[in-house]
C-alpha cells in the first residue's frame, strides 16, 4: 500500500488549476506557429499571431489566458495499492479546486442549471476516475470553457451509415458551430460504446498533445481526412474566414453495440488546457 | 488595412459611416453585460423601469470578466458567445444601443433589426482575455453586485480593438468570409 496525504492532493490540484489557466502548452503554440504559415487570410494570420501574444502575457503576468478558466474537469488515474490518508479523493480535488481558482483569481463559472445561483468557487468539479494498477495516482485537470462546450454533441448512427457518416457527421458539427467555440479547435471525436461512453471518449480524446500521432492506424487516417474536410470549410480562426479552423482532430474508436454507430464530438477552444500531477 | 478610432456615444451618422469588415479601436466607456444581466435588464423592460444606464449611443460588451489581481483594473477579460443574447438584444437597440461586442455570429431577425435601427455588432478575439484586459483600465460594478462575473459593468477602455461583423447595411462579415475562403468538392 501506498499512502498519499490529502493534504498533498488540496496542494498538487491546487497547482495545476493555476498553472493549466495560465501557460498553454508548447504544443498549442507550435501549432499557431505552423498555422500562421499555413493561413491565408491576413485577418486569420493576425489572428494567430494576437493568440501567441495573448499566451505569452499570461505565462509572464500570471494571469488566465481567457477569462473562461471553464468547469474544472479532471481524469483521474488510481492504483489499486494507493491509500489517501486524510480524507477522500473528491473531497481534496474540490478543496485544490476551491483554492486554486481563488489564488490565481480565476473566475468561478459553475451555477444552478435553473436559477443560475453561482456555487461561488467553481465547484463540484468534474472528475472521471479510471482504477489502475499499480501505487501510482495520476491527476489530470483540462479546464473546458462553456463556449466550446456548449458546440458538442453526440449521434446514434445507423451502422449502415459507416466512416462516411461518420466524417460527415463530424465535421458537419464543426462547420456549423462556426465561430461560437472561437477556433483553431481541437476536435475530440468518441466513436462506438455506448451512449455515455462515446461521450466520454471524445472528451478524453482532447487530453491528447496537439501534433502528437496517434497509435492506432485506423484512427489516425480518420483524424486526416476529417481535419483536412474541416479546414477545407472557409471557417478559419475565430470563424472570420480563413484555412486554419482546425489545428488538430483526436480520434478514439471502441467497439460498439452490433445495432448501434455512436459518434460524439467534444469541441475544443484553442486555449486548449491541461496539466497532470502524478504521485 | 487601417484602423479606425471610435468613441461612444455613436450618432446614427457615426454608425452609418463604418462598414463590415472594417477594424476599429476603442477608446471611451462601453458596457460589460452577459447572460444575466441581460434577463434582468430585459426584466425591468417588461416592468416598464428604467435600465441602470442611459443605453442611448452605448456599446455592450458580451463578457464576465476573471476577477482583477490587486493593482490591475480586470482580470482576463475576452468576449463570449454573442447568439445567447440574440433574444434580448432587439429591445435595447430599439431602446437606442448602437454597438454590441462579441464573438460568434447574429440571428437573421438580430441583423434585420441592426440595419432597420442603426446598429453595429463587432467582433473581438475569443479567447485573447489576457490581452484584451490590458486595453481596459478601469471597471466599476454599476448594478446587480450579486451576480459576480456575470454583474453589469462600467468600463473606461483604450485602443480596445475589434472587427466589424454586422453594419448597418446588414452585411455579414462571417458569412461573407467563410464563403470567400471555402473549398468545395
Amino acid at each position: 500500500m501506498k499512502e498519499i496525504l490529502y493534504s498533498d492532493i488540496v496542494k498538487g490540484v491546487k497547482e495545476i488549476c493555476m498553472e493549466a489557466n495560465f501557460n498553454l502548452g508548447s504544443d498549442v503554440i507550435d501549432a499557431f506557429r505552423k498555422g500562421i504559415e499555413a493561413e491565408e487570410s491576413p485577418v486569420g494570420r493576425d489572428v494567430l499571431k494576437q493568440l501567441i501574444e495573448n499566451a505569452e502575457i499570461a505565462a509572464d503576468d500570471k494571469i488566465a489566458m481567457c477569462q473562461d478558466t471553464g468547469f474544472a474537469v479532471f481524469f483521474v488515474e488510481m492504483g489499486d495499492t494507493v491509500r489517501i490518508a486524510g480524507g477522500a479523493i473528491t473531497d481534496a480535488i474540490n478543496e485544490g479546486v476551491r483554492l486554486g481558482y481563488d489564488e490565481g483569481c480565476l473566475r468561478k463559472s459553475i451555477c444552478h442549471p435553473f436559477t443560475r445561483k453561482n456555487t461561488g468557487d467553481n465547484t463540484p468539479a468534474v472528475i472521471h476516475y479510471e482504477p489502475v494498477p499499480g501505487d501510482r495516482l495520476k491527476i489530470t485537470i483540462a479546464p473546458k470553457g462553456g463556449g466550446s462546450e456548449n458546440m458538442s454533441g453526440i449521434a446514434m448512427l445507423n451502422p449502415s451509415d459507416g466512416v462516411e457518416g461518420v466524417v460527415q457527421y463530424v465535421v458537419g458539427k464543426v462547420i456549423e458551430s462556426g465561430a461560437n467555440p472561437c477556433p483553431p479547435v481541437i476536435v475530440g471525436v468518441g466513436i462506438g460504446g455506448t451512449f455515455e461512453k462515446a461521450a466520454l471518449l471524445s472528451k478524453k480524446a482532447l487530453l491528447r498533445t496537439v501534433g502528437s500521432v496517434n497509435p492506432d492506424q485506423e484512427a489516425y487516417a480518420l483524424e486526416k481526412v476529417i481535419l483536412d474536410r474541416i479546414n477545407r470549410s472557409g471557417v478559419g480562426p475565430q470563424g472570420l474566414g480563413g484555412r486554419v479552423t482546425a489545428l488538430a482532430v483526436h480520434v478514439i474508436i471502441h467497439p460498439c453495440h452490433m445495432a448501434s454507430l455512436p459518434v460524439a464530438v467534444n469541441i475544443n477552444c484553442h486555449a486548449y488546457r491541461h496539466k497532470e500531477i502524478e504521485f | 488595412m487601417p484602423e479606425i478610432r471610435i468613441t461612444p456615444p455613436l450618432s446614427d451618422i457615426d454608425i452609418k459611416k463604418i462598414k463590415s469588415g472594417d477594424r476599429l479601436l476603442i477608446t471611451g466607456i462601453v458596457y460589460a453585460a452577459r447572460d444575466a444581466a441581460h434577463r434582468r435588464m430585459a426584466e425591468r423592460i417588461e416592468r416598464g423601469e428604467e435600465l441602470p444606464f442611459d443605453i442611448r449611443g452605448q456599446i455592450i460588451y458580451y463578457m464576465g470578466p476573471a476577477p482583477a489581481r490587486p493593482g490591475t483594473a480586470v482580470g482576463s477579460a475576452g468576449p463570449t458567445t454573442s447568439g445567447r443574447m440574440d433574444r434580448y438584444s432587439p429591445a435595447l437597440i430599439k431602446m437606442g444601443l448602437k454597438g454590441m461586442i462579441g464573438k460568434g455570429p447574429r440571428s437573421e431577425d438580430m441583423i434585420r433589426t441592426m440595419r432597420e435601427y442603426g446598429c453595429l455588432y463587432m467582433a473581438a478575439v475569443g479567447g485573447a482575455g489576457a490581452l484584451l484586459s490590458r486595453r481596459i483600465k478601469s471597471s466599476t460594478v454599476i448594478a446587480w453586485e450579486d451576480m459576480g462575473a456575470e454583474a453589469l459593468r462600467r468600463m473606461e477602455v483604450v485602443d480596445f480593438p475589434v472587427i466589424v461583423v454586422n453594419d448597418s447595411e446588414g452585411r455579414d462579415l462571417y458569412r461573407e468570409s467563410v464563403s470567400r475562403y471555402r473549398i468545395d468538392g
